[in-house]
């Protein structure tokens, strides 16, 4: 077995593009589930609308910040007409009416009749949508290696799109976490905790709920955008298994906490790289690159068992709050 | 301080004095008036009050049996639940079809039967979220912390304040969860008050509370009559309701059927029938009971009590 390709590989996991993509999809869910307690079944449906939004107005013409609101309006946007009429209502009407929601999105991007805007089944080639984001490069044209990963300074699966995906994150921490501590975030855990008790206290729940919901698909979206910059824009990408892989992540990591979704996100990734690589490398016959990638979503599916039973706060979460939450 | 209060129970009983002992009287400064005003659930009719009006300053008690409709009045009032029909006002502003948020708003705020503590916040933070005016409550201004420090600190002395004045100061950093019924009673009461109501409801302020907890409670309510504020709070209990009310408006089946003075109320025809056809064993007043050393002594058991609960975790 080959060590040091393996540790290679699951090292590289930690500092690519995709895991800085779900890692924001992650902050944005924790904003929604950990900070106000609305069940989400649909972030993917957020990214889908940062993705396409970005994709598409950049095929248009527009330069990438335009580019970049579009992909954030249409996630406000999709983000409203959830809520106007869940919001008020209890809280799994939310859930039911996001995985529908996403649902309705992605065969709406993929149908053959939106072809001309959307790509239709196909969707968007990289080549198509990634050129304004590459000619804002600030690194000289090549190669850059350093150890063992070399990456291209601009292209695609590139150096600076690390640089980028991940200062967002940055961002998005350093933002949860002064919202987390302001009296804005207290009335949301108010509101995640009882929503009747802060209405009597005079704030307007309906009102913050939406924030909530907007905040946190705007962070989806930009993860989005990011998670198909590497390659391509594809529906059938952005659909209920991304949603599921996010609230892994996000439990995983420890709703209501600062890093919770970031730690979830490099462990996640490090871990699947890792079982699929040794996977791979096992003397015997008897499994195939694809029966392993299957198992390693086996082995994902059981450890999200495992830590709901035993662990449900995450990894980062504090154990007193979910006791309580027992009695 | 007993002074004061004595004048300020007899200054309400000389200003209801004249007030006819019927349904739907009228008050000489009501705060709340209420008129017809119906909540129907599928055939059922859980609330449907002709007239009512809640005096000023006073500490009115709703009693009346299980099923009533005192719940689901209090609900109307505060923007909870939304009325079939009717109209009723509160400090002159009428507030029917208003939300909640902007009911509390307008100094009105409730507390729930069921108590409401946000289990996983500390009791601090329960109390601050109840406060008014945080610039910091708003998704921009909160990023700049500048902004809103300031006010925040002089909730924390607000909060604090109160929290001593409700024996829960030492509890400030615990999860609101973690405390007893009785404390939780207490904290909903305390974070009520942070946003400097004119008026409190009370829904069954003694419920599940322990008897000599119970005794603390009523001092609170009275501490809010003297105060200047006004009192509508909900129990079963004729003791309590006799000791600290000012006047009392008895509901069965939806209407308001008998309203008095506490003195008097239970000799009313009416009340000994709805109450008889509830719960005929209810025991209509033994005073000896609250007499000043058994509160005492009630109150060092409940203590007691509190304290090895709370060592043994709950
Ligand atoms: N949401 C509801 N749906 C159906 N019936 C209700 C509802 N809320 C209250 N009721 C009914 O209305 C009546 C009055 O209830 P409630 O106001 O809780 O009484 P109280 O507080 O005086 O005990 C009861 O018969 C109760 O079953
Ligand atoms: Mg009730």
């Amino acid at each position: 077995m080959d060590w040091t390709r393996i540790l290679t590989n699951v090292a590289g996991e930690l500092f690519a593009p995709a895991t800085a993509a779900y890692a924001l999809a992650a902050i944005g869910l924790n904003v929604h589930f950990g900070m106000t307690g609305l069940i989400n079944m649909g972030q993917a449906g957020f990214m889908l609308m940062g993705a396409y939004g970005f994709a598409i107005a950049t095929m248009n013409g527009w330069p990438v910040w335009a580019a970049v609101l579009a992909g954030l309006i249409a996630a406000a946007i999709f983000a409203i007409i959830l809520g106007i009429p869940t919001l008020q209502l209890r809280g799994d009407y939310l859930a039911i009416v996001t995985i529908a929601a996403a649902e309705i999105a992605r065969y709406t991007v993929r149908s053959s009749s939106l072809t001309w805007l959307t790509g239709g089944n196909a969707g968007i080639s990289g080549n198509d949508f990634k050129g304004s984001f590459q000619n804002l490069c600030p690194l000289p044209e090549g190669s850059w290696a350093l150890g063992p990963f070399q990456y291209s300074n601009c292209l695609s699966n590139s150096w600076w799109l690390r640089i980028v995906g991940w200062s967002l994150v940055a961002i998005a921490v350093v933002l949860v976490w002064r919202w987390m501590k302001s009296p804005w975030g207290r009335v949301l855990k108010g509101i995640r905790e009882d929503e009747d008790a802060v209405r009597s206290l005079g704030k307007n729940v309906y009102s913050y709920k939406m924030q909530a919901l907007v905040l946190g698909g705007l962070f989806g979206a930009l993860g989005g955008m990011i998670y198909v910059l590497p390659s391509a824009v594809q529906a059938d990408a952005l659909g209920r298994t991304l949603t599921f892989n996010v609230w892994t992540i996000l439990l995983l990591g420890g709703a209501a906490t600062v890093f919770g979704p970031v730690l979830g996100s490099l462990i996640m990734w490090a871990v699947l790289m890792l079982i699929k690589s040794v996977l791979r490398d096992m003397p015997w016959d008897v499994i195939t690159s694809t029966q392993a990638e299957a198992f390693s979503w086996v082995l994902v599916g059981v450890t999200l068992m495992v830590l709901v039973i035993f662990r449900p706060q995450g990894i980062l979460g504090d154990p007193k709050e979910v006791a309580i939450d027992g009695r | 301080m007993a002074a004061s209060t004595l004048t300020r129970k007899e200054q309400i009983a000389r200003d209801l004095a004249h007030v006819p002992h019927k349904p739907g009287s009228t008050k000489p400064d009501p705060i709340i008036v209420a008129d017809h005003v119906t909540r129907r659930f599928g055939g059922m009719t859980a609330v449907d009050v002709h007239h009512l009006e809640i005096q000023r300053g006073a500490i009115t008690a709703l009693i009346g049996p299980n099923g009533a409709g005192k719940t689901t009045l209090f609900n109307l009032l505060t923007g909870f639940d939304r009325p079939n029909s009717g109209e009723w006002s509160f400090e002159g502003t009428p507030l029917s079809r208003m939300s909640a948020a902007k009911v509390a708003r307008s100094g009105m705020v409730r507390t729930f039967q069921l108590t409401k503590a946000l289990s996983r916040m500390t009791v601090l933070e329960n109390m601050r979220l109840g406060a008014t005016g945080q610039p910091g409550e708003n998704m921009l201004t909160s990023l700049f912390p500048p902004a809103w420090k300031g006010r925040e600190d002089d909730i924390t002395e607000q909060a604090l304040e109160l929290l001593a004045r409700f024996k829960l100061d030492t509890k400030k950093d615990d999860f609101a969860g973690s405390l007893s019924g009785g404390q939780r009673k207490l904290l909903e009461m305390a974070r009520a008050l942070m946003t400097n109501p004119t008026t409190v409801m009370l829904d069954e302020p003694m419920a599940g509370v322990n008897p000599a907890l119970t005794q603390s409670l009523l001092g609170h309510i009275e501490g809010l009559r003297d105060e200047g504020m006004t009192v509508l709070f909900v129990e079963h209990d004729m003791h309590m309701v006799r000791h600290i009310s000012d006047w009392v408006v008895v509901m069965a089946e939806g209407r308001v059927v008998a309203e008095g003075p506490p003195t008097t109320i239970m000799q009313d025809q009416a009340v000994v029938d709805a109450y008889l056809g509830a719960h005929h064993d209810t025991d209509l007043g033994d005073d000896s009971l609250l007499d000043d050393d058994v509160i005492d002594q009630l109150e060092e058991e409940a203590e007691a009590e509190e304290h090895s609960r709370a060592e043994d975790g709950e």
